[in-house]
């Protein structure tokens, strides 16, 4: 091996070998990569030579890494501290989501669909049973939707409230992050209420609900949302104008709207340039256009709109709820179809062609029309699309998850080069990257 | 079924979808195979070779103006189709709030299509997955590499003869001449373990 000395000045002497490996005097390997993420690096030569010093770092961020929450890997390029290049592997948490959903039927794929984004798994559910109620051409009735709707913003807040806090966290503020956690846990316990578990819910059913709300939530409902409004108030004096905060966030990769739509960005960071798309606006669905709420722009499109954008949201979801509360309908939860929802138990057991029902739907389950069919919703981090082919039997024949998640994860190269090292952190942070969703 | 349970929205979706048919029927004539409204949405099926001239009309279109690009995936029809793959786009155009779903069938002795990343360059991380997932390369991409995957992995887990249980082969170490050193550790002498001190 042929080792060069390398800078001579640092103390220890580093040998460069071939393939760019490192080693020390005692010919020990100093760039290792011991798949467990952390930090390593390497030198890699430019053709000037190595005494003029104009070699540019490669750092190693990931897939490990705290600030990666999730897992993810950014291979840096460096000049100095500012980044030149980047490449972003993502994949590390695949799991076959739409492999797996060939082979269930179209209830069994809700469990799956829990884990995309599991920060706000309700609107996953939401998104897969009108893909499927779309494709069956029924509509759930009023209560059902409202319902829907409900829960849809109410995991928006605790995904947005996630979201902040570990960004904020990340940059120094770990009050904030423990006020947003409280926050996000009396919505949690409305959740686990309601649905009976806390993350992976498997609320929703095709063609309606799993249960309905449980007695009294109304003002459990009000009462967690006054406790939300307080922390986020709480959280906000403490970061919005913080000029630390400030000093990290503001004019850091930013994106002009144009830039923003042709990487086919959406949610938050979209409307953080000013672009005014929202699902729920454009093409609304289950109810939203019988609700009155603003969507919040950004003007710069920098992570700070993104944030700005994200805590206006969190206000205009409450508000939602607190319409939907207020106007609930009464009704049933599902659709009176016994080829869409499983009958009542007491027809099951009560009557023949009750039982005959049951275990049709048990057996066979749902089965749409031959077709296939797209259908958006309003994710927590943009446009959450699930597009579906049903060959007429049980099981989906294809099923494919446009994830906001994966498709942001793709202008990330974009937002980081120029950026420094240290606007890695907070960048990341506000695209928000869930492993779940971005790697299916 | 109740007839006011029938999806109202569809058909408020279905003018607009049924505006952009007529459109594009305007605008492309013969190119297209087919152009309709399905469920709401608007699908139209074009020819392979005519794809980059029709997608780049979508985009530069002062009436079209896609100017996102949702999703690219594709449909795996072994057993039913002749020509196997099915590549599905889905466009937006934020200016006119359409929404338009592409076809392009392709058969699996040429799986290439063009890559639509020069148009809108958010399609890149797309095109990488639906090459991982299916197989079907992209001409013009400039980074096909797998995604999701790993580069070592054998074959393409979407397509329908991948088997859903489906072994795959182990990958060699990376870096061979890496000893793990965590074996060599010691423990220090004031470790205890189960009530007594371990030397």
């Amino acid at each position: 091996m042929n080792a060069v000395p390398k800078t001579p000045t640092s103390g220890a002497t580093i040998h460069r070998g071939e393939n760019g490996t490192l080693r020390n005097s005692r010919g020990e390997l100093l760039n290792i990569d011991y798949g467990l993420g952390g930090i390593t690096t390497q030198m890699r030569s430019r053709s000037l030579g190595d005494d003029l010093h104009s070699d540019s770092m490669v750092l190693n961020l990931g897939p490990a890494h705290p600030a990666t929450h999730g897992t993810v890997r950014i291979v840096a390029e460096l000049s100095g501290e500012k980044i030149i290049d980047a490449d972003v592997e993502v994949g590390f948490l695949h799991r076959g989501f739409e492999k797996m959903c060939e082979t269930v039927d179209y209830n069994q794929v809700l469990p799956y669909t829990d884990r995309l984004n599991y920060v706000s798994p309700l609107i996953n559910n939401v998104g897969w049973c009108l893909t499927i109620e779309k494709l069956l051409q029924v509509r759930v009735p009023k209560r059902a939707e409202y319902i829907r709707v409900i829960m849809s913003e109410i995991s928006r807040v605790s995904d947005h409230l996630t979201c902040l806090g570990a960004s904020a966290m990340e940059l120094g503020a770990f009050t904030v992050m423990l006020y947003f956690m409280q926050a996000r846990e009396s919505i949690w316990e409305l959740i686990e209420e309601v649905t009976g578990a806390r993350l992976t819910i498997s609320y929703c059913r095709v063609g309606g609900l799993k249960a309905d709300l449980t007695e009294g939530f109304t003002e459990r409902a009000h009462a967690a949302f006054a406790k939300v409004r307080t922390q986020v108030a709480a959280g906000d004096r403490l970061l919005s104008r913080n000029r630390i905060f400030m000093d990290r966030m503001c004019d850091v990769a930013p994106l002009t709207a144009e830039q923003a739509i042709e990487w086919s960005i959406t949610g938050p960071l979209l409307r953080a340039c000013g672009v005014n798309y929202d699902v729920r606006k454009a093409f609304p669905y289950s109810c939203y256009e019988e609700f009155e709420f603003e969507v919040p722009l950004g003007t710069k499109g920098d992570n700070y709109d993104r944030f700005l954008v994200r805590m206006q949201e969190l206000e205009q979801s409450l508000r939602i709820c607190e319409q939907a509360l207020k106007n609930l309908p009464g009704g049933p939860i599902s659709v009176d179809d016994p080829h869409i929802v499983l009958e009542p138990k007491d027809r099951v057991y009560g009557s023949i062609d009750g039982m005959i029902n049951h275990f049709e739907m048990v057996i066979k389950g749902v089965q749409p029309p031959v077709g296939d069919v797209y259908l958006p919703v309003e994710g927590g981090n943009g446009e959450l699309g699930f597009y579906t082919v049903s060959d007429g039997s049980g099981r989906p024949y294809k099923v494919h998850v446009r994830a906001p998640s994966f498709i942001h994860m793709g202008s990330v190269r974009k937002l980081l080069i120029g950026a420094n090292i240290a606007d890695v952190v907070p960048t990341f942070g506000m695209v928000n990257m869930i492993g779940g969703e971005c790697d299916r | 079924m109740d007839t006011n349970q029938q999806l109202d929205y569809i058909a408020m979706e279905n003018g607009r979808s049924t505006a952009l048919i007529e459109l594009l029927k305007a605008k492309f004539g013969a190119q297209l195979l087919s152009a309709a409204v399905e469920l709401g949405d608007a699908v139209v099926e074009i020819k392979r070779p005519e794809m980059l001239a029709f997608f780049q009309l979508l985009r530069l279109d002062s009436d079209l103006a896609f100017n996102m690009c949702i999703s690219v995936t594709a449909t795996d029809y072994v057993d039913s189709r002749p020509e196997r793959f099915e590549m599905v786009y889905h466009m937006l155009s934020l200016t006119n709030l359409y929404r338009l779903r592409i076809k392009i069938a392709i058969p699996e002795e040429a799986a290439e299509v063009d890559s639509i990343m020069s148009f809108w360059p958010g399609a890149n991380f797309m095109e990488r997955e639906v090459w991982d997932m299916y197989g079907i390369r992209f001409a013009g991409h400039d980074d096909l590499r797998r995604i999701l995957m790993y580069e070592e992995f054998v074959g393409h887990p979407l397509r329908k003869d991948y088997p859903v249980q489906g072994k795959q082969p182990r990958v060699a170490l990376r870096a061979p001449e890496v000893r793990n050193t965590a074996v060599d550790m010691q423990r220090g002498d004031l470790v205890r373990i189960g009530g007594r001190i371990k030397t």
